[in-house]
């Protein structure tokens, strides 16, 4: 399980980018829904979010999922080609699978990557 | 599919009807027009022209033939589909659906000329009474997630008939059905989930925190979808209700209380039926359901409209007229006419017929059964997340430690038994589920052999792996691909223009 330490990590698996402010889905969560057919960014450019906000929702194979953001900010980017490419998500989940990115974001309550990892691997057994 | 190198797991192939379509093909003669033709209106078109197969009839049989021999069926083999209780339905349900004075009526008939089919509809909606304790009955919703939607409809309509218009939260248990939120977010309200405790129980203190006066109720199902009754269901009860919301019982796990729990004794206000499941309606791919709804004292009154009651007493020399009547406060109707009546109704009413209070309670007793017998003996081979005393089903996880296999891979494998796979990933709380629901029907030697697959399919996980991966093999068609199928639909009998389908 891949977790990069300079990321934040919320309870239900989002990660956030304190540098450049990106939001995405964990590496954990996209193995755990597997293939992911189907992505839908729910909020704008320009549009305030709130943390725990539902902020996408996601469609695997096995099954759906939203995606709440882990900081809150106003949107100042969104991955508008993720929709074409839900796979992205599996293939890329901290790169070319951000959703959103949050100016100013203030995180709500969120891990290190260490405690993430340890999070993730309690849930597994 | 013309062509066998489309998949190569593909073993027997069936052309669709169109591909079997040969210009001036027939399945019936016409006699000569002996009236003169004309050219139909053209600006009243849907289409100018539609194209259909042209096939002789005993062509158009054997390709459905062959078809019916791709299907897996109750009739054909155990089904553990959990949540769904697939029991076998008696044939005897068959010949009652069609006799001929139930086939041909018309809901729009005079009253007076259908008193036997609103007999029927009458006393159904008191059995249910009496099977739920609860005060009143509609039969009109199709299907399940149609009753839910009808008992939250009466929940929010009784909550604004109080003037209370802040309660638009609906409390809901992470271990629910999907349909729950789903038929509270037509109603525009919002979901606070849940989530379960390490029993498998609602976890009370998450569940007094949501309490609070913007509650409209809560939706549990019990037994849940992990196949436990709530340990604490009546003090799950007591906290919605102090906080002024109404109880929702989602009817999906009935099968497992009959003539033991009633519902409304134990507090909720409103639940639907699945006669379909709980009363041997066959069903599967889509339908047909039938989701009767039943209400406590206090939401009687927004039952939908209308119900069926006696007009007229009945006496020694004659029968009751029955009737319809409409409740005060009524949500209206449903359904354009009275629910499913011959496919819903006549089956589930012989069903009951035929088996009696004691009888209804032999079919829980032994579903239960069925399913911890089952349990206790796939135990040391699966990992049970929530491990006690099971309701009618139980859920198992589909993974082992040193082994790459995946509740898929056993579910598709099952299928090499002959076994229709349980449901899998659901609940979604259990990593990997495989939700296992036996049901009353099967006997020892039947539970037995699925075991015994199984157990032999968890010893294949690890010394070779490769075969459940690739499973199934010996179906008529190999594994599907469900990434590309989700990824690429193509909703038509024609594929698109310049699709390229080796791509």
């Amino acid at each position: 399980m891949n977790a990069p330490s300079n990321l934040k990590y919320s309870k239900s698996d989002e990660w956030f980018d304190p540098s450049s402010g990106a939001v995405g889905l964990s590496d954990y969560a996209q193995s755990q829904l597997s293939d992911i057919v189907f992505v839908e960014i729910l909020v704008d450019e320009g549009e305030t979010v709130e943390v725990g906000k539902a902020i996408a929702s996601v469609e695997s194979v096995k099954a759906s999922a939203e995606i709440f953001s882990p900081a809150a900010g106003k949107v100042i980017s969104v991955n508008k080609g993720l929709s074409e490419k839900p796979e992205t998500l599996n293939s890329d989940p901290y790169g070319a699978g951000w959703m959103i990115k949050v100016e100013g974001g203030t995180t709500g309550d969120v891990m290190e990557s260490a405690a993430y990892v340890k999070y993730c691997e309690e849930r597994t057994h | 599919m013309t062509d066998i190198s489309v998949s190569q797991n593909v073993k027997i192939v069936e052309p669709t009807v169109y591909e079997l379509s040969s210009v001036g093909r027939r399945g019936v003669a016409m006699p000569a027009s002996d009236v003169p033709e004309t050219a139909l209106p053209e600006k009243t078109l849907l289409r100018t022209s539609l194209p259909m197969p042209e096939l002789a009839e005993v062509d158009v049989i054997r390709h459905y033939m062959h078809l019916s021999r791709f299907n897996y069926s109750v009739d054909g083999g155990f089904y553990p589909l959990g949540s769904c209780t697939m029991k076998y339905n008696p044939k005897i349900n068959e010949d009652t659906c069609r006799l001929p004075r139930f086939i041909y009526t018309h809901p729009l008939q005079p009253i007076e000329t259908v008193q036997g089919n609103l007999a029927l509809m009458y006393e159904m909606q008191e059995w249910l009474k009496e099977i739920s304790g609860f005060a009143g009955v509609t039969l009109q919703p199709a299907a399940g997630a149609h009753g839910e939607f009808t008992g939250v409809l009466m929940m929010a309509a009784y909550h604004k008939s109080r003037g209370d218009a802040r309660r638009t939260k609906m409390l809901i248990p992470d271990a629910a059905h999907g349909t729950n939120p789903a038929s509270v977010g037509m109603l525009g309200m919002s979901v606070a989930t849940i989530p379960s405790d390490a029993r498998g129980n609602v976890d009370l203190e998450a569940l007094e925190t949501a309490c609070d006066d913007t509650v409209a109720g809560m939706m549990l199902t019990n037994p849940n979808t992990l196949g436990m009754f709530d340990e604490n269901i009546e003090k799950v009860i007591k906290l919605v209700k102090d906080c002024g919301g109404l109880m929702y019982g989602d009817g999906a796990n009935l099968n497992a209380l009959l003539g033991i729990v009633r519902p409304g004794d134990l507090g909720f206000d409103v639940m639907h039926f699945n006669l379909h499941k709980t009363f041997s309606v066959p069903h599967g791919g889509g339908g047909p359901g039938s989701g009767p709804v039943g209400v406590s004292q206090r939401l009687v009154d927004f039952l939908p409209s209308p119900l069926v009651t006696i007009v007229e007493e009945g006496d020694d020399e004659a029968a009751p007229l029955y009737g319809f009547f409409t409740p005060k406060q009524t949500i209206g109707r449903m359904k354009a006419f009275h629910g499913h009546f011959g496919g819903g109704l006549v089956r589930s009413y012989t069903y009951i017929a035929m088996h009696g209070a004691e009888g209804l309670k032999d079919v829980s007793q032994y579903a239960v059964l069925n399913a911890n017998y089952l349990q206790a003996r796939l135990r040391k081979t699966y990992k049970i997340p929530y491990d006690r005393i099971c309701m009618h089903e139980f859920v198992a996880e589909g993974q082992f430690e040193g082994s790459d296999v995946r509740a898929l891979d056993i579910a598709k494998r099952l299928m090499d038994y002959d076994f229709h796979p349980p449901t899998n990933y659901f609940p979604l709380i259990v990593h990997e589920a495989l939700m296992i629901e036996p049901t009353e029907t099967e006997n020892k030697d039947t539970l037995d052999a699925f075991a015994d697959a199984l157990i032999k399919i968890a010893e294949e996980s690890l010394l070779q792996p490769e075969l459940l991966h690739s499973a199934p093999h010996i179906t008529p068609f190999g594994r599907m691909d469900e990434v590309k199928a989700a990824r690429e639909l193509v909703l038509c009998c024609w594929l698109p223009e310049g699709y390229d389908l080796e791509k």
